[in-house]
């Protein structure tokens, strides 16, 4: 009974926010609002789809107008006669609504606001954030600062007094974990307990900030917001290289990067003048969301996809906007539209992206590597010039080249002769027409498979091979080889020929030989009977001809009436990949080859040609093809060679990663219902929330430019103006050190959002924040450093009575540490933890199988060794459909959206981890030799040693009364059964040292997996 | 002095009850703040229904409605089964075989690997019969089933709005296509809680098969998204640990194992007599159940114990991962008090030789499918217990090759037990199997009657996220009443 009356009186605390006394005003933004938002507005509120009755609440004109409540007189208002009418006719919200009726002390509140004058006030987060004086306190002594000012006045005022500072072990622990996400260890505790002055407690926090740990966990924080992954997250959920962002982020917060350049760098890095490499790194943010691969995906639903979902989650990043809504609709609560939407999302449609696909990646070359690229390009063009000057002496040595030429190419007609087409039918229905080229083209229908038969018709004797060029066109994808993305897979090539009269038969093919081959589709594929295999070139990354030989096993005797049949099959699972152009020669060479003359067919019939009526293109081309061939320029064509192919390995090796590029912006729509299919909708270009800009100005376009780029939004979005971003961080980092937001809606600054507990403080932060230059460790050290931090997080009982969910942070808070940190916990205990920083993600112990549901392809986890099994979790493998289990139990998210405040869930999935996840126990199992080779001699003091590492506090009596006849019973047990103490030792790959007894040290990994398990272990304090 | 974490009773020991133990002697703010924002605070929410008198151990309390079902067992035929033939009878489209497909169906229409290409009809591989006394239409690939006809109810007139795979499981199992929103089995748990402490209440099982691609299924599918991480499916595998970090470490026996869980329970009291903080309590009950699951979960998998003439029916040996295994693993889940059973059977791609590829898939779950059922009636669970066999989209009308295309304008699915009329075919697609015409069902309105079923209404389970309400049922649904007996 106590309980519920307790909530209730809580509830109303929550859903209305604290009104202590009568007397004091009520705000309709802070108090009516959230009631009208959340009861009425579904029906009478701003989204003019739903409303009934013709009316809104939202805008107080239209109420008045509607004789919805008479100022100064709520008993004859007729929204009170509504929500506490018993007629189901009258009674609001209605029955059908399944809204629950407002409550007795909703509607003491609207009568209280209506009597006051009904007057309406602008939503708390659109305004700007000023520095309120700072309250007048009783107690001067307490505050050490601005927000202890702010902390202790409404304390005052409960007639309550703050927690006592806790003690220095505490502190140690709680500064440790809050800055750098590790333990403190007993020495660190010694020194801090050893300093006396003043100063010691700043010492320690310049100290932690100073870490590059200190970058490590605010990354932890930040990577959950930006939904960083190491996969791509929809379908297959391949792998994409991003590290290059993450370490981004761990630099940015250890150089102290200001919070708007941070801001603006991830949003628009890629568009500053001059953009750095770390910039467009930066400029990864806006790749970071899911993408897909998947065989049948429509580009154009992704695209549209793809664009909600960067505005949902920007809105969210920065906005703290829950703009999601607007894909649809206007908003239902909050001023945002569904044109704000679209508008919003046209900032980011010059992002180039593949609607469908593998997402391109961007080398990014270390400084070294970007060094020798430059003085590699310098001597290159040097090089290129030289081989590209055309000099007397070259003149000269290529007239004698060219008669040479001449006179064996008279001798030698071997050469491929390009046949024209008697006949060429398509069975999938598109048209083949043959050009002046005698290349024959495909057109008409684009069927997802096709097979051509073409009949070549010949005079000539003793044919021994044919030679299939493939040809690039402006009007295929990609411009390249076929109408599909441009690459085409010729599953099958077969040849059939009839001599005058004579029957079709087939022609054996003895062997295959193309230019290029994509890997694993070689043109081999091309002739082996198989309709799922086939050759193909990466035409739809690089558009460029290509040719393939077929030599015939015996040579066709061939004669007047030629027939040769050519059947060529397109029959892959990739719909479209049929060749878009293609030639066939045939030869009577005894050894077809692809470059029979070593002349290719264009040089061949310039060389033929009479010199006197070439012209000048003719000219051009042959010269440029004797440079590229004449022995005076041989070494320098080498050295050429050789430099590209350095640069090529160079840029091979180096680290790439995912940025933005921009390209001219895709055309934005309104969708009506969010329906993709649906063009109908106004065109949009982009533009920030409309209703903002009564706030913070709207970007203008810088000059010469028609219209906004991402980085004027990311200028605008980090204006000083802006109401919101300055906000809406400040209070999530309040969160990191005191385990709440002062808005506990770290996600929504909206209506439906939780009115702060301390508006001023907040606004305060805020104001202060950005006139700082946006300087995140300051505003860090400002929250740390204050007494409402140091207090304890006990509580006596009268405090909890009285303020049982610490709105007026009386008390420190206690709360369990992040996922990745309850890892770094235990491997730094035990000793194993890598320091390193940064690089690709590494993979620590995951359990075989736990990816079988994985597809295209089907990968299993291939553990690291060495130091990379004892990273810290942040560096672990984010794969989004399958995150690493260890990580999940504690609430890691998968980073498919947005995070900014994890859950903090106490389940049995826990327990199983840190008890028998290999990496626990191999922990247990590496602090257990720390114990037994530094603990010293006898087992008390061992206790001892294990137990000051784990929680930086020595065992209490009752605590050895428990452990001391655990670790004899265990010991005799291993003493009795080796083999288990081995079974036990062997988990992980660290190994023990051979000279320690091993029943002792699985005796002791017991102790240490007890301690490892501890609630106290994992618990922030 | 040592506590016994390990309860000699089976009387209630669920964590929750643990913490509002505490809470009578004192709240603490991370208890009271999860409390709040979950079970109390949506109950107030909600309101209480006066009348409604059973009690669920979940938010809906009480039942909004009378519960027909206590439990749920989902078949997910993944990959896309066709309807054309498995349980829509198309003759007309069978005399349209090799014909072009009429554009007035296609045009406009969202299309996925067939994007492009020619559209011609393609007639059911497989002949339909008539089966049970209520004469359903159902293909001739599925005997077994048919053997059961009277008792599974067919939907024919189902839609859904996502074309490939991924986005069509999520929108599937989750009422919408956006990542991060809780699965039916979350929000089932979280309206109505767990019926039992040795088991998670949402288990996840999966089998892969000969005949199709096996697509990929994302852990989304499973996930609480938004709602508290313990109303997340756990899978249940049939290699390795059943459930992940079950197994004890090597070299450590269950006795031992026992002092290190009873050691840290007992130092945890000890602090929390220091510090109260009731995330002690419930911490030191998370670590019983996860001591109970190492029992509970090889006592589970164990099937040595069932009778041949079971093991015969289901044409199973044990848990080899077959579907017809995890089918009887289902049962055993469902003995168990699980409240939501979720079986994925991965081999429902056809993009071709869908004559063949569909028969042999078919035949992977037939049996099972027909076990099952046969089973829950036996043991007179089936009256409480309601399935839903179906996939994430049906195929096309249109031939791929000798094979179909994904097809998300009308497909077919079946329910069956709690409070379903059986024997009765509802809805039908138009004559060529391409457009749901008649008695239409979106997901939202199958996930909107089987919450009926359960004894919620689907528009009171709520959950308060980024200041919005959100439901399993986004913002439609319609209970589909024909379909309950």
């Amino acid at each position: 009974m106590r309980l519920f009356s307790c909530l209730l009186i809580l509830a109303g605390l929550i859903f209305a926010g604290p009104v202590s006394a009568a007397e004091k005003k009520i705000s309709f933004s802070r108090h009516i609002k959230p009631i009208l938002a959340g009861k009425c507005y579904t029906c009478h509120g701003p989204d003019e789809a739903e409303r009934k009755g013709e009316f809104r609440l939202d805008v107080r004109e239209v109420a008045l107008e509607k004789k919805v409540f008479k100022p100064g007189n709520a008993k004859e208002s007729e929204i009170i006669l509504r929500v506490t009418s018993t007629d189901p006719e009258m009674k609001m919200p209605p029955a059908t609504s399944k809204k629950p009726a407002l409550t007795e002390h909703e509607i003491d509140l609207i009568r209280k606001w209506i009597d006051q004058g009904a007057e309406y006030d602008q939503h708390w987060s659109y305004l700007k954030p000023l520095r309120a004086p700072l309250p007048q306190v009783k107690d001067a002594t307490w505050s050490a600062g601005e927000i202890d000012r702010f902390i202790l006045a409404p304390i005052e005022d409960a007639g309550q007094r703050p927690s006592p500072e806790a003690d220095k072990r505490t502190l140690l622990r709680r500064l440790s974990f809050d800055l750098t996400g590790l333990p403190p260890t007993p020495q660190e505790l010694a020194d801090f307990e050893a300093d006396n002055s003043p100063q010691a407690y700043e010492r320690l926090v310049d100290r932690l900030l100073s870490q590059p740990q200190y970058g490590e966990r605010m990354a932890i924080y930040w990577l959950d917001v930006v939904r960083y992954a190491d996969s791509a997250g929809y379908h297959s959920d391949n792998h994409r290289d991003v590290a290059a962002f993450r370490d981004y982020v761990i630099s940015a917060f250890n150089q102290n990067k200001p919070f708007d350049l941070f801001t603006q760098e991830q949003l628009a890095g890629d568009l500053f003048p001059n953009a750095t490499t770390e910039q467009r790194i930066a400029s990864g943010y806006n790749k970071l969301l899911q993408t897909t691969e998947e065989g049948g995906a429509q580009p154009k639903e992704y695209t549209a996809k793809y664009a909600a979902d960067r505005v949902r989650n920007t809105a969210v990043i920065w906005l703290a906007g829950t703009m999601g809504c607007c894909e649809c609709h206007n908003h239902k609560f909050d001023p945002y539209t569904q044109k704000d939407f679209y508008s919003f999302a046209a900032f980011f449609a010059d992002v180039t992206e593949k609607a469908v696909g593998r997402q391109d990646q961007t080398k990014i070359p270390t400084a070294e590597q970007e060094k020798r690229i430059a003085a590699i390009d310098a001597e290159l063009a040097t090089l290129k010039s030289r081989i590209e000057t055309q000099t007397p002496e070259l003149d000269a040595a290529q007239a004698k080249w060219e008669a040479a030429a001449k006179e064996s190419l008279a001798k030698n007609d071997s050469a491929w002769t390009p046949i024209k087409p008697e006949k060429a039918e398509s069975q999938g229905g598109s048209k083949l027409e043959t050009k002046d080229d005698l290349s024959v083209i495909s057109t008409g229908e684009n069927p997802a498979q096709d097979n051509y038969t073409v009949t070549l018709s010949t005079d000539k004797e003793k044919l021994t091979g044919i030679r299939l060029e493939t040809l690039t066109d402006e009007s295929f994808g990609n411009k390249s080889l076929s109408r599909g993305n441009g690459n085409f897979v010729l599953t099958g090539f077969e040849v059939q020929a009839a001599s005058l009269g004579g029957d079709v038969k087939p022609v054996k093919l003895s062997a295959a030989e193309a230019d290029f081959s994509q890997p694993t589709f070689p043109i081999a594929n091309a002739i082996d009977d198989k309709t799922n295999t086939g050759w193909a070139v990466s035409g739809h990354e690089k558009a460029a001809n290509h040719a393939a030989v077929f030599p015939f096993a015996e040579p066709i005797s061939g004669g007047p009436g030629t027939k040769i049949v050519v059947k060529m099959q397109h029959q892959s699972t990739f719909a479209q990949h049929n060749i878009g152009r293609f030639r066939l020669s045939l030869t009577t060479a005894a050894k077809p080859s692809l470059s029979e003359t070593g002349l290719p067919a264009d040089i061949i019939e310039i060389v033929k040609s009479d010199a006197a009526g070439r012209n000048d293109a003719q000219k051009q081309k042959l010269a440029a093809y004797y440079r590229g061939i004449s022995p005076e320029l041989a070494s320098a064509r080498e050295q050429l060679t050789k430099l590209e192919a350095e640069k090529k390995a160079i840029n091979d090796a180096a680290p790439q990663t995912l940025v933005s590029m921009a390209a001219a912006p895709r055309t934005m729509r309104i969708l009506p219902r969010g329906n993709w299919l649906d063009d109908s909708g106004q065109e949009v270009t982009a533009a920030v929330p409309e209703f903002l800009t009564s706030v913070v100005a709207a970007p203008k376009p810088a000059e010469n430019q028609q219209r906004l780029t991402r980085l004027d939004f990311a200028r605008w979005m980090t204006s000083r103006d802006n109401p919101l971003t300055a906000r809406v961080f400040v209070n999530r980092l309040w969160k990191l050190t005191f385990g709440r937001g002062i808005s506990r809606s770290l996600e929504d600054f909206g209506t439906q959002g939780q009115f702060p507990t301390h508006p001023e403080l907040l606004d305060w932060l805020a104001a202060d924040f950005m006139e700082s230059g946006w300087d995140v460790k300051r505003l860090l050290k400002l929250m740390v450093m204050s007494k409402a931090y140091r207090q304890s997080s006990l509580v006596s009982k009268e405090l909890l009575e009285k303020d049982p969910m610490n709105d007026l942070f009386a008390r420190q808070d206690r709360f369990r540490l992040d996922a990745e940190m309850v890892r770094d916990n235990a491997l730094a205990l035990s000793g194993l933890l890598s320091k390193k920083i940064g690089g690709p993600s590494v993979k620590p112990y995951q359990p075989a199988g736990y990816w079988q549901y994985l597809n295209f392809p089907t990968r299993e986890w291939m553990n690291d060794h060495g130091d990379d099994l004892y990273r810290r979790g942040l560096y672990t493998y984010w794969q989004r459909t399958f995150l690493n289990p260890s990580l999940l139990a504690f609430d890691a998210p998968s980073r498919e959206e947005c995070t900014v405040n994890r859950p903090r869930s106490n389940t049995p999935q826990q327990a199983l981890v840190l008890l028998n996840d290999p990496t626990y126990v191999e922990a247990a199992k590496a602090l257990a030799v720390r114990t037994v080779k530094d603990g010293g001699g006898d087992t008390s003091k061992r206790l001892e040693f294990a137990f000051r590492e784990v929680l930086t506090r020595s065992p209490r009596e009752n605590e050895l009364k428990v452990l001391l006849p655990l670790y004899e019973k265990h010991l005799q047990q291993y003493k009795a059964d080796p083999a288990s103490a081995d079974k036990l030792l062997a988990v992980g790959e660290s190994k023990t040292p051979a000279d320690l007894d091993k029943a002792e040290l699985a005796a002791w990994t017991s102790i240490a997996r007890v301690l490892l398990n501890l609630h106290e272990t994992i618990t922030r304090n | 002095m040592s506590y016994s974490v390990i309860p000699t009773s089976t009387s209630t020991s669920f964590p929750r009850r643990a913490f509002l133990s505490r809470t009578a002697s004192g709240i603490g703010a991370t208890a009271l703040a999860a409390m709040l924002s979950e079970a109390m605070s949506q109950r107030l929410l909600l309101g209480a229904d006066a009348g409604a008198a059973a009690q669920s151990r979940g938010v809906v309390n009480p039942f909004h409605l009378a519960p027909k079902a206590k439990r749920v067992i989902i078949l997910t035929m993944a990959g896309g089964p066709s309807h054309l033939e498995t349980f829509d009878y198309k003759p007309k489209l069978a005399e349209m075989n090799g014909k072009p497909m009429p554009e007035s169906f296609t045009k406009g229409q969202p299309i996925a690997q067939l994007q492009g290409a020619k559209l011609n009809c393609f007639g059911p591989q497989h002949p339909f019969k008539k089966f049970g006394q209520s004469g359903q239409h159902i293909s001739e690939i599925f005997p077994k089933i048919g053997e059961v006809a009277d008792d599974i109810c067919i939907v024919n007139s189902l839609r859904t709005t996502a074309i490939n795979h991924d986005p069509a499981h999520t929108y599937f199992n989750t009422g919408t296509t956006i990542s991060g929103r809780p699965a039916f089995g979350s929000w089932l748990n979280y309206g109505l809680g767990a019926e039992t402490d040795n088991l998670p209440g949402f288990v996840v099982l999966s089998s892969t098969g000969k005949f199709g691609q096996a697509q990929p299924i994302a852990s989304r599918q499973w996930h609480s998204g938004f709602l508290p991480s313990r109303y997340q499916g756990v899978e249940l595998r049939s290699k390795g640990d059943p459930v992940l970090y079950v197994n004890h470490p090597p070299g450590v026996s269950r006795d031992q194992q026992k002092d290190v869980v009873e050691s840290a329970a007992t130092l945890n009291r000890l602090e929390n007599e220091a510090v109260d903080d009731p995330e002690i309590a419930t911490r030191i009950a998370q670590y019983e159940l996860a001591f109970k699951m190492q029992t509970s979960v090889p006592d589970l998998m164990d099937v040595s114990a069932e009778p041949q003439n079971v093991l015969d029916l289901y044409g199973t040996k044990g848990s080899d991962g077959t579907f017809a295994a995890n089918c009887l693993l289902a049962r055993r889940l469902a003995e168990r008090g699980v409240r939501f059973i979720q079986l994925y059977h991965r081999d429902w791609d056809h993009h071709g030789s869908i004559k063949e590829h569909v028969a042999g898939t078919a035949k992977e779950v037939d049996q099972g499918c027909h076990a099952l059922i046969t089973d829950l009636k036996n043991r007179d669970m089936l009256k409480d217990t309601l399935i839903l066999w179906h996939g994430e989209f049906g195929r096309t009308p249109m031939a791929q090759g000798n094979g179909r295309d994904h097809h998300i304008k009308g497909f077919s699915c079946w329910l069956c037990g709690g409070g379903i009329n059986g024997g009765q075919t509802w809805g039908a697609t138009d004559d060529l199997g391409y457009n749901a015409v008649e008695k239409i069902v979106e997901i939202n309105d199958l996930h909107a009657t089987m919450l009926q079923l359960l004894g919620i209404d689907h528009e009171r389970l709520i959950y308060r996220y980024q200041g919005r309400d959100f439901r399993l049922t986004d913002v439609a649904g319609k209970v589909v009443k024909e379909l309950l007996a």
